[in-house]
Parts: structure tokens; C-alpha cells; sequence
């Protein structure tokens, strides 16, 4: 197996996924606060987020790529700001796999957020506690089922995302070739032992991610109900 | 009960340690990873690397190519990546960092000359490529006796050919197919991959009867121990005039120029000719 393309599939991955912890869980938050104002906004934004589920890896890959070429505002910025081009590079792949997986991470933590019992967090403030405290203690604690999940989840999508980075990172060793895209490199070259061993890889990851959810679907989420 | 059993939902941090201990030790991979230098410094040891973006006929003569190169220099190692010729050219012309440009149309790498990432005096011809009709060993059609009649045998449902929009054998496959006067009937059998490459996978794996392939492809390792061919005419397509570039933006000019001079070089060509490659006197 291209021991390379695994260890860069795993940096992409967790960078991935401790960008959407810091991204989404903020957000995911505000998504599922209860009261009425914003309402509009917060479903356009939560609509927005969940585009990536539904739509085609290819169409976001193209748009990606569009967005992000050296002639574009993205990339002209980014070019202004680094001095290289986002497609191709690291970078790149990394702001596509954020943006195809916001849904992963948002969903799971919307949800734990929501069925979090809004009187917990009240209780906390009556007694005194600040907010930060609030969610240190309360929040964070009574959702992490649902906030763990979202980031195996998150992390497990990204090791599989193949048609995004293959579009918008091209198959560059050491570079944008992780291990979907090594895979589908090995199919074409009909290295098909080669290919077999990173598919056994990406079975193994899958599977794992799996079994820690359900590990922590069983154990009760914090519903609030029955006191 | 006046007392609740507890509050045991609060600690889910304490009653999972295997969750806890892969997120640590996730958290400490990511941290270490990113302080990773991208790129070390170069020593004497290290071999330069030599990017390469290459057409997918390629990939089988470019391992012997490279091999033999390295005979002369040992300080060299080349970094292929692989793609249809117009398809990398797209990616060149968004961005794609390379040293080498090798195009199974010249015509590209004119192109990348053109899109300025190139000195037009950086574009070279490097030979001709042949198409062949490929079969896998199993297959009942005689391939060698038929000739183009065998993409006609009763057994073919599917011919597997590149995308002639962007892969110059696709486009050599359907003028192929035209001048034996087959495009029209196998039109609906046409399997298209996204390269030659794609292509070949496709007849290989048996998912399609019959592929028009590159012959560096049929005469690579893979395909050569799996199945036989017949080699179309030249005069049934344009010539495939395989052609490269030094990319304008090139790390190590030095070292892409002495590949690109060992690949023009009769030792390269000799490589070059074991796939099929052909060196006619350009006019």
C-alpha cells in the first residue's frame, strides 16, 4: 500500500475534522438555538449546509475549481496571500473536503444540540455559572454522543471523498493523492493487488468509524426526559 | 425513588476510553503532522525529483524509462502523475505544478507554449504512438487473423476506446474506426473511458469485449501477459505525434532537461521502440 498517500489521506482527515469541530460546532449551536428570530436566515443556512449530501461530488468539484483557479476573486486573494494557487495543492483539497463535509459534522451536532433539554442549561445559569462554563460543563458533556459522532463521521467522509479531490487536487503523489484516489490510480494502472490492499484499508477505517458510533448511539443521549 | 440513579450521561468522557484514547491520539497525529516541513531541504542523498505529467500511454515504458535513466543518474527520480493529454492540460493551464509536460499530442504541448507556461522552444516531438485492437487471452476472436473484422465478431457488445474530446487515442480510435468504415455500426457499442488508461481497465477487467488501446499500453507488462493484439494500420488514423514540454515553471530545470535529452537520446528511443514508439524523419 502507498504508505505516502496514507498518511496523507490521514493529515487531511483529522485537519479536516478539527476545522469543522471549531467551524461547526459554534454554528451547529446557533442552528439549533430555540427561539424564533433569524428563523429565515437560519434555514437558508442550515439548506446551504446540507447542499454537499445531495449534491453531485463532480458538480461541487467543478464549481470548486472554478471558484478557486488563479483567475478567480478566491484565487486571486488566496494567491495575494500565500503566493500559490489553491488548485493542486494541499490547501485546495483541504478547503473542499471542509466544505463537502460540513453536513457531517453540522447534522450530528444540530441534532445533539437540539435534543439537549434547554432547562439543564438554564439551571446552570441560575446557579450561577457563566456561559462558557455552561457549555464546558453542561452542554459539551450531555452532547458529546452526538458531537463525537459527527466527527468520526466527518473524518470517515473525508478518508472515502474521492470525485472532489480527485477534480480540484488532480492525483499528485505526496501531494492530493490519498488513498481513494491512490485506488482508483492503482484500478487504472491494473495494479489490482495494490488496489486490493488499499480497498481492505479503506474497508478497515470504515468499519472502525462505524463501531465508535454505535458505541456511543447505545449509551443514552442526553434527551432530558423522564426527571 | 427520590434519588436518581445518576447522572451517568454527564460521563460518557470517563465510560469510553477507547473513543478518548483514538481522539488523543488523533489530536497528537494531526499536531505532529502539521508541523511537518513540507518540504526538506534537499541533500546529496535525496534524489531530485523530476514532476512529470504524463499522457496514460505512458505508464508502463516510463517505469523502464526511469529505470534506465538512473543508471546515468543516480541523483534523479521521477514523480509521475497520469492522465488523459488534454485533461492534465486543463489542469497545467488551473494551476498543476510540474517540470515535465509529456503529451501523447504535440499539438498540447504546443499549447502549454501558447497558454505561456512554456517556451515554445521547450516543446519537443518524442515519436509516434500505434493504436491496436486488444483482446484478453480467453477470448475467442483471433484477433491477428481478423483484423478490424474482429471488432464485427458476434461476441462484442462493447469496444472500449478513450474519450476522443480530450485523449488523442480516443481520437485515433474513431478516425480508426471511420476509415475501416465501422463507426457508424459500432457506435452504440463504445464503451468511452476517461483515458487510455480507463480504457484499457475497462477490456482488461472483461467489462467491455474488445478495446482500441495505445500500443505502449498492449506491449506494457500488464496488459502483454493477459492479451494479444493486432496493431492497426497507419494510414487508418492521423499519426499520434507524442510530444512534450518543459514547463516554464520548473523546479529543477537542469535535471528535467537531462531527462528530456535521455528520452530524445538513442538509448531512449531504443525504450521507446520496445512499446511500439516509431521515430519517422520529420519532413
Amino acid at each position: 500500500m502507498d504508505v505516502t498517500a496514507a498518511w496523507l489521506t490521514f493529515r487531511l482527515a483529522s485537519t479536516t475534522t478539527l476545522l469543522l469541530a471549531a467551524i461547526g460546532l459554534p454554528l451547529a449551536w446557533w442552528l439549533a438555538a430555540p427561539h424564533g428570530r433569524g428563523a429565515g436566515l437560519r434555514g437558508l443556512i442550515e439548506a446551504v449546509c446540507t447542499l454537499p449530501l445531495v449534491l453531485p461530488p463532480t458538480v461541487a468539484g467543478f464549481f470548486l475549481l472554478v471558484a478557486t483557479a488563479p483567475q478567480s476573486v478566491v484565487g486571486r486573494f488566496w494567491a495575494g496571500l500565500t503566493g500559490s494557487t489553491l488548485p493542486f495543492t494541499f490547501s485546495g483539497i483541504l478547503l473542499a473536503a471542509v466544505l463537502m463535509n460540513l453536513p457531517y459534522a453540522i447534522g450530528p451536532f444540530t441534532a445533539a444540540f437540539a435534543a439537549l433539554d434547554r432547562k439543564l442549561v438554564e439551571a446552570s445559569w441560575c446557579l450561577g455559572e457563566s456561559r462558557a462554563a455552561t457549555i464546558l460543563r453542561v452542554v459539551l458533556p450531555a452532547c458529546w454522543p452526538g458531537i463525537v459522532t459527527g466527527l468520526v463521521m466527518t473524518f470517515a467522509h473525508v478518508v472515502g471523498e474521492f470525485g472532489v479531490v480527485l477534480m480540484v487536487g488532480g492525483n499528485i503523489p505526496g501531494i492530493t493523492r490519498t488513498l481513494s484516489v491512490a485506488l482508483y490510480d492503482d484500478v487504472q494502472a491494473l495494479d489490482h493487488a495494490s488496489a486490493a490492499r488499499t480497498a481492505t484499508v479503506l474497508v478497515a477505517v470504515a468499519l472502525v468509524a462505524l463501531v465508535i458510533v454505535q458505541r456511543l448511539a447505545r449509551q443514552p443521549l442526553a434527551k432530558g426526559t423522564g426527571r | 425513588m427520590l434519588r436518581r440513579p445518576s447522572n451517568h450521561r454527564f460521563r460518557p468522557l470517563r465510560r469510553d476510553p477507547v473513543v478518548i484514547s483514538a481522539l488523543i491520539v488523533a489530536v497528537c497525529v494531526t499536531i505532529l503532522g502539521g508541523c511537518t516541513k513540507p518540504a526538506p531541504p534537499r541533500t546529496p542523498q535525496a534524489p531530485t525529483k523530476i514532476r512529470v505529467a504524463a499522457a496514460t500511454d505512458l505508464r508502463s515504458c516510463l517505469d523502464a524509462l526511469t529505470d534506465a535513466f538512473q543508471v546515468e543518474h543516480p541523483s534523479f527520480d521521477l514523480l509521475p502523475t497520469f492522465g488523459a493529454s488534454g485533461v492534465l492540460l486543463t489542469q497545467l493551464k488551473s494551476g498543476l505544478e510540474t517540470d515535465l509536460y509529456l503529451s501523447a499530442d504535440i499539438a498540447y504541448a504546443h499549447d502549454l507554449a501558447a497558454a505561456g507556461l512554456a517556451a515554445e522552444a521547450d516543446v519537443f516531438e518524442s515519436g509516434q504512438g500505434r493504436l491496436v485492437i486488444w483482446v484478453r487471452n480467453e477470448s475467442p476472436i483471433d484477433v491477428a487473423k481478423l483484423g478490424g473484422e474482429a471488432l464485427l465478431d458476434m461476441s462484442v457488445r462493447r469496444v472500449a476506446i478513450a474519450n476522443p474530446v480530450h485523449a488523442p487515442y480516443g481520437r485515433a480510435a474513431v478516425a480508426a474506426l471511420d476509415h475501416l468504415g465501422l463507426h457508424d455500426r459500432l457506435k452504440e457499442k463504445l464503451a468511452i473511458g476517461e483515458s487510455a488508461a480507463q480504457a484499457a481497465q475497462y477490456v482488461e477487467s472483461g467489462a467491455a469485449e474488445v478495446g482500441i488501446l495505445p500500443m505502449a499500453l498492449a506491449k506494457g507488462i500488464r496488459l502483454s501477459e493477459r492479451g494479444r493484439f493486432w496493431v492497426v494500420p497507419a494510414e487508418a488514423h492521423p499519426p499520434i505525434r507524442h510530444g512534450g514540454a518543459i514547463h516554464a515553471r520548473a523546479i529543477d530545470r537542469e535535471a528535467t532537461v537531462a531527462f528530456r535529452d535521455f528520452l530524445l537520446s538513442p538509448a531512449g528511443r531504443s525504450i521507446l521502440a520496445r512499446y511500439g514508439f516509431e521515430f519517422p524523419a520529420v519532413p
